[in-house]
């Protein structure tokens, strides 16, 4: 009763978190356009941003679906790919404005992704724990292949291969990136609080016990999985349109695993700890330039001790939820699932 | 027919490589990232010792089996016993984590550069007919053909073998058997680790070269062979291996070279898709 009574209407609810958040994406847009925040200061704060999505598209397949795939670097291949090429050809013609168009080939890279990621999810999502790294990793290295060697078979200039892709329009900036994380976190916390949200986790917790409740296993973890795809394209074509040049090369297996340990640092099953520590893990290598060759092996000891001491992450499986900071400083003890978006968590 | 020898080579390699990873497997259900990587310490230790100290191959050889096998020791002992009750994920990201640790400590140590090996063994090739044996083929496959023997004779007869087969079978019984669980989990990972340490030097006679990422690849293949076989089963990883090599020699033959991972990951996918307990797996039914 005594909760109810206090509750703020929905409407409302929505009316703030929306005014709130289009008053930070335009405000933080004019500081990092009037020219305070350097030309270098910005584009660490997209890459940023583009690793917040990678993490937390991964973070859907891994903290929230519960399985392991290692082969999400060959989807942000696809969709730097699929947007790169697509952005290009479209450029060519006149009249055509590449910033105009991007959103059209973010859009393009993400379903590209998806599509493949909903293919390889038919047959790797049958299999559990190692058997689907592993096959997830084989559906990774093929992609990478595949771009690598696909002028060859086909006989004219595609991907360039090893050679590169070069001339990219280069049309990431700052309010973009900002769009898709926001967005990318406010589709993921929206789906993870809906009654599908609901099926996946019991998925993660039980997957016989909720079989056995009636949920369709294999049609969630194929939908978990090829949502996690789709923003895994998103920011791959980002990151192309963020270099302007991209090559196979760069989606190894490597950055697969670059990926994961971001979201374990950070907590599987929470989405802050994947923004936080992928802003972290970016931001931390370009201060600490003078020691990059201990990079990878602070990474690799770090992960090793996370997962002996302290399984569940920086930040466990806690999120950050708006109403329920507000409630605590204002003596509320209103602890309400409210679909937020997620725009205060950036940068 | 040189191309199928080449796949035999290397097809032998693999199945040593792979006879680790699915014993390792077999007993605690851990995808042993850092398998691949124990090879390449193993090729980096037969090059610093007969490049560096000048020592002869016999000792290089030796001290590399014997580096493996205390490495892997090492790795079961402090990242994977205090993760034994934990959940499987963790314990393989931590196996991922070992195994970035030792590829960028090698590059850190050795730079990312590949070293040349110099040549462990100098034999003749053989002709047969119109066809040209190189030593080094003929002494990779009669060396690993002999380890797999003695591995067999290991695992069937010898009371740690029983033990080994005995924990893979139900850990639990096992335990109230008597059977030192922590024994028999240290044991396994020596074996499979001083496999790897002949693996590295078969395969140093073949590419001669040691490199940080060397692991990477040979490992993933290698598990991609001990999958195809069955995972868990001796005469599985070995046939595994052996197609795996000849997979990718004969992709090589065709021309097609520059495909052959794509074709290694392809066979794996198809094989799981049909039978998704490998050529010769058991079926383990997962309880409730």
């Amino acid at each position: 009763m005594k909760k109810t009574a206090k509750k703020l209407p929905m409407w409302l609810r929505y009316l703030i978190n929306t005014v709130l958040f289009v008053a930070l994406l335009l405000s933080s847009t004019a500081f990092v356009n009037s020219g305070s925040v350097s030309p270098y200061h910005t584009k660490v704060i997209i890459l940023c941003g583009i690793n917040m999505i990678l993490a937390l598209a991964l973070n859907l397949a891994t903290g929230y679906l519960g399985q392991l795939p290692l082969g999400h670097a060959g989807f942000m291949a696809l969709g730097a790919y699929s947007s790169a090429i697509f952005m290009r050809y479209i450029t060519a013609m006149p009249g055509v404005s590449a910033s105009a168009i991007f959103p059209l080939g973010v859009l393009l890279g993400g379903v590209i992704a998806a599509f493949v990621g909903f293919l390889i999810g038919i047959p790797a999502l049958r299999f559990k724990g190692d058997y689907l790294a592993i096959i997830t990793l084989g559906f990774g290295e093929i992609i990478r292949v595949v771009l690598l060697n696909i002028d060859d078979v086909l006989g004219f200039k595609f991907t360039y291969g090893a050679a590169s892709l070069k001339n990219i329009p280069k049309t990431t900036n700052f309010f973009n990136t900002f769009l898709c994380v926001s967005l990318t976190a406010y589709i993921i916390h929206t789906v993870m609080k809906s009654r599908h949200g609901r099926a996946i986790l019991a998925i993660r917790d039980n997957e016989i016990a909720a079989e056995a409740c009636g949920i369709n296993t294999v049609y969630y973890k194929t939908f978990g999985f090829t949502l996690s795809a789709f923003f895994t394209g998103v920011a791959g074509a980002l990151y192309a349109g963020y270099l302007g040049v991209i090559s196979p090369g760069a989606f190894g297996f490597m950055k697969s695993i670059e990926i994961l340990v971001t979201v374990v640092l950070g907590g599987m099953g929470s989405m802050l700890g994947s923004i936080i520590s992928a802003t972290v893990l970016t931001a931390l290598p370009e201060v600490l330039r003078a020691f990059s060759q201990y990079r990878m092996i602070a990474y690799s000891l770090l992960l090793i001790i996370v997962m002996i001491f302290k399984p569940s992450g920086f930040m466990g499986n806690y999120d950050f939820s708006l109403s329920t900071l507000l409630g605590k400083l204002g003596g509320r003890t209103g602890k309400s699932a409210v679909p937020e978006k997620e725009g205060e968590d950036n940068e | 027919m040189e191309q199928t020898l080449n796949g035999i080579q290397t097809g032998s390699v693999y199945a040593l490589v792979a006879l680790g990873y699915s014993m390792v497997y077999g007993i605690i259900l851990l995808l042993n990232f850092a398998h691949g990587d124990i090879i390449m310490v193993g090729a980096y230790t037969a090059w610093f010792l007969m490049a560096n100290l000048g020592q002869s191959p016999i000792i290089a050889v030796v001290a590399a089996v014997i580096v493996c096998t205390l490495l892997g020791i090492t790795i079961e002992k402090v990242a994977y016993t205090p993760l034994r009750k934990a959940p499987r994920l963790s314990l393989l990201i931590t196996a991922i984590g070992v195994s970035f640790l030792l590829q960028n400590l090698a590059q850190l140590i050795f730079g990312a550069g590949a070293k040349p090996v110099p040549p462990i063994v100098q034999i003749k090739s053989l002709t047969l007919g119109s066809v040209s044996v190189s030593g080094n083929a003929i002494l990779t496959i009669v060396v690993s053909v002999i380890s797999m023997l003695l591995l067999t004779i290991l695992i069937k007869k010898s009371k740690m073998g029983k033990a080994m087969r005995a924990v893979s079978e139900d850990t639990e019984a096992a335990q109230l058997m008597g059977i030192s669980l922590n024994k028999t989990i240290s044991f396994t990972f020596a074996v499979g680790s001083a496999l790897a340490g002949i693996g590295s030097v078969l395969y140093c006679a073949a590419y001669p070269q040691a490199s940080p990422t060397m692991g990477g690849m040979l490992g993933l293949k290698a598990f991609v062979a001990a999958v195809l076989g069955g995972i868990g089963s001796v005469p599985g990883a070995v046939i595994g291996g052996f197609a795996i090599g000849l997979a990718e020699a004969w992709a090589s033959a065709l021309g097609l070279s520059v495909w052959k991972d794509a074709v290694v990951f392809a066979i794996l996918i198809l094989v799981l898709v049909i039978k998704p307990t490998g050529l010769l797996g058991r079926n383990l039914q997962e309880k409730v």
